[in-house]
């Protein structure tokens, strides 16, 4: 019943030629411009890659809403958390002077902070929206340094294409590529509506990127390291999330 | 044109016919086959979207108007089915297991096809000039006389006439048009408007639902609408002969034994 003509034959065949190259040097540009997620295999891969890619080229400059002060959320949900180690209960009960943030990997010197010298670095805010995956938000002011100043003092190589961020929660470790880490929104945020950062939102550290849902946004960060490579980090995917099936890019 | 009836088509499904050599017919098909492929690629998408979107409004069953909403603010409306987080009062003594890691993923991933598989079908409609001969309707259906008739019949559990399997009838096209190019886009750009990062880019998506929470709603209750658009064109379908209708939209032949009886 199928009726092929010659022409419809090497019609058909020219264009699959063509589809599959061109196929081949987009996966090709992809991987050279950075647009590939670590956790891009799998059935699900295609769709992770294609909303990555995407966001990589539309975003990679824009900025998060922002929000007058008058609609900073009255009462700020911090959802649910482990219970506290034993060495974090430690620390707190210090008021966190204890509390160090290091730096290693690709930077030419690795480097030790305090919350004192985070503090002493230029502070920037912003009242920006915390979005969770499960569908709730609320606008909070958020006080921080720009991770890329903090990047900027230890000095980054050239080469490398993501910053790996690990909390002191156990098994809690994630990473973003160099737009997000040098995206002026970026904070290591120690402060929250005026005030310290409260232990339930993560204080005294956490990561905050608010072009990024919740879950990217990790509490307690106590380690940064700078590398070119993801597949040293856990099982490769680029954060301990991916291992149980949420996506490493979260923009989504 | 093809203006015969499916009742003047061969019929061609007698079970014994062995090998078949002719081409059963040579009238044009019933849906072109990119209609065909696109309905198919839609129809997958769609499910696992909405079984999919079910798991993730398990996580947070509640939903708010304007810009933020939390457990800790009043909904709008909530739905009253338990959830798969401890930290939302459900009124149920049990929480679900959660299961958004994957549902998310495969939720981005069937809209990034049937985003791309409606543009090829929106685009191709518009150059065969599809909508304008298939779906926009004629003057002569556009009256209400007309388009009670139509509604009326199903309620009357009459079947579509013979000519209405070559064609659709008045409400059929307005149903069809309003899906096409009002629900689709809304659910589209209510999805979009979520993206933290698609929002940053595009801040005005998001303002001109009128917030982040705003959109979400507006993304569930047009899914709502969807999800009963699609119960009603099931209903129809069976109305109308199941395996004609489905047949047409799979191979794109009309006429069955059962369209002969």
């Amino acid at each position: 019943m199928i009726n092929l003509s010659r022409r419809k034959l090497i019609v058909s065949g020219l264009a699959a030629t063509a589809g599959a190259s061109g196929l081949a040097v987009a996966a090709r540009l992809a991987q050279k411009y950075g647009l590939v997620p670590p956790d891009h295999g799998g059935i699900y891969g295609l769709g992770e890659t294609l909303t990555y890619a995407s966001q990589r080229l539309l975003t990679r400059h824009s900025l998060a809403r922002e929000f007058p002060r008058n609609r900073i959320s009255p009462r700020p949900f911090p959802n649910e958390l482990g219970p506290l180690t034993e060495d974090f209960k430690r620390l707190q009960a210090g008021g966190f002077a204890d509390w160090r943030l290091s730096i290693d990997g690709m930077v030419h010197q690795p480097a030790s902070f305090s919350i004192a010298d985070l503090k002493n670095c230029p502070s920037r805010s912003h009242i920006t929206e915390l979005a969770c995956e499960e569908g709730w938000s609320y606008i909070a002011e958020w006080i921080g340094v720009p991770l890329s100043h903090v990047l900027h003092l230890v000095g980054v190589h050239p080469q490398a294409r993501y910053v790996v961020y690990v909390s002191m929660e156990p098994d809690t470790w994630d990473s973003i590529d160099m737009a997000d880490a040098l995206h002026p929104q970026t904070f290591l945020c120690y402060g929250m509506n005026g005030n310290d950062l409260p232990v339930p939102h993560g204080g005294p550290l956490r990561m905050r990127l608010p072009r990024q849902v919740g879950y990217k946004n990790k509490k307690f960060i106590t380690q940064l390291t700078v590398t070119d490579n993801l597949k040293r980090f856990g099982k490769g995917l680029g954060c301990v999330d991916a291992e149980y099936g949420y996506a490493w890019y979260a923009g989504i | 044109m093809a203006t015969l009836g499916p009742a003047h088509l061969p019929a061609e499904a007698s079970v014994s016919s062995g090998v078949s050599t002719a081409p059963v017919t040579k009238l044009a098909p019933r849906h072109s086959a990119l209609v065909r492929m696109t309905h198919l690629i839609t129809t997958l998408c769609f499910f696992a979207l909405l079984v999919t979107g079910i798991e993730i409004v398990i996580s947070h069953p509640r939903f708010y108007w304007g810009e933020t909403g939390t457990v800790l603010t009043s909904p709008w409306f909530q739905l009253p089915i338990p959830s798969s987080r401890r930290l939302v009062p459900t009124g149920y003594g049990y929480v679900l297991p959660d299961q958004n890691g994957w549902s998310r993923a495969l939720h981005f991933e069937a809209a990034w096809i049937a985003v791309l598989t409606g543009l090829l079908y929106v685009i191709s409609g518009l150059l065969t000039r599809h909508f304008r001969k298939d779906l926009v309707p004629r003057k002569t259906d556009l009256s209400w006389r007309v388009l009670l008739t139509s509604l009326a019949k199903p309620f009357r559990f009459e079947r579509p006439s013979a000519a209405e399997a070559s064609s659709y009838n008045g409400l059929q096209r307005l149903a069809y048009l309003f899906v096409i190019f009002v629900l689709f886009p809304l659910v589209i750009w209510s999805g979009l408007a979520m993206s933290l990062g698609f929002a940053s880019a595009f801040p005005w998506s998001v303002t001109l639902l009128g917030g982040r929470q705003s959109a979400r709603t507006i993304h569930f209750l047009v899914s709502l609408a969807l999800v009963l658009f699609l119960s009603v064109h099931v209903l129809m379908v069976c109305l109308a002969g199941f395996w004609s209708r489905t047949g047409a939209m799979i191979t794109g032949r009309t006429g069955t034994r059962k369209e002969l009886t």
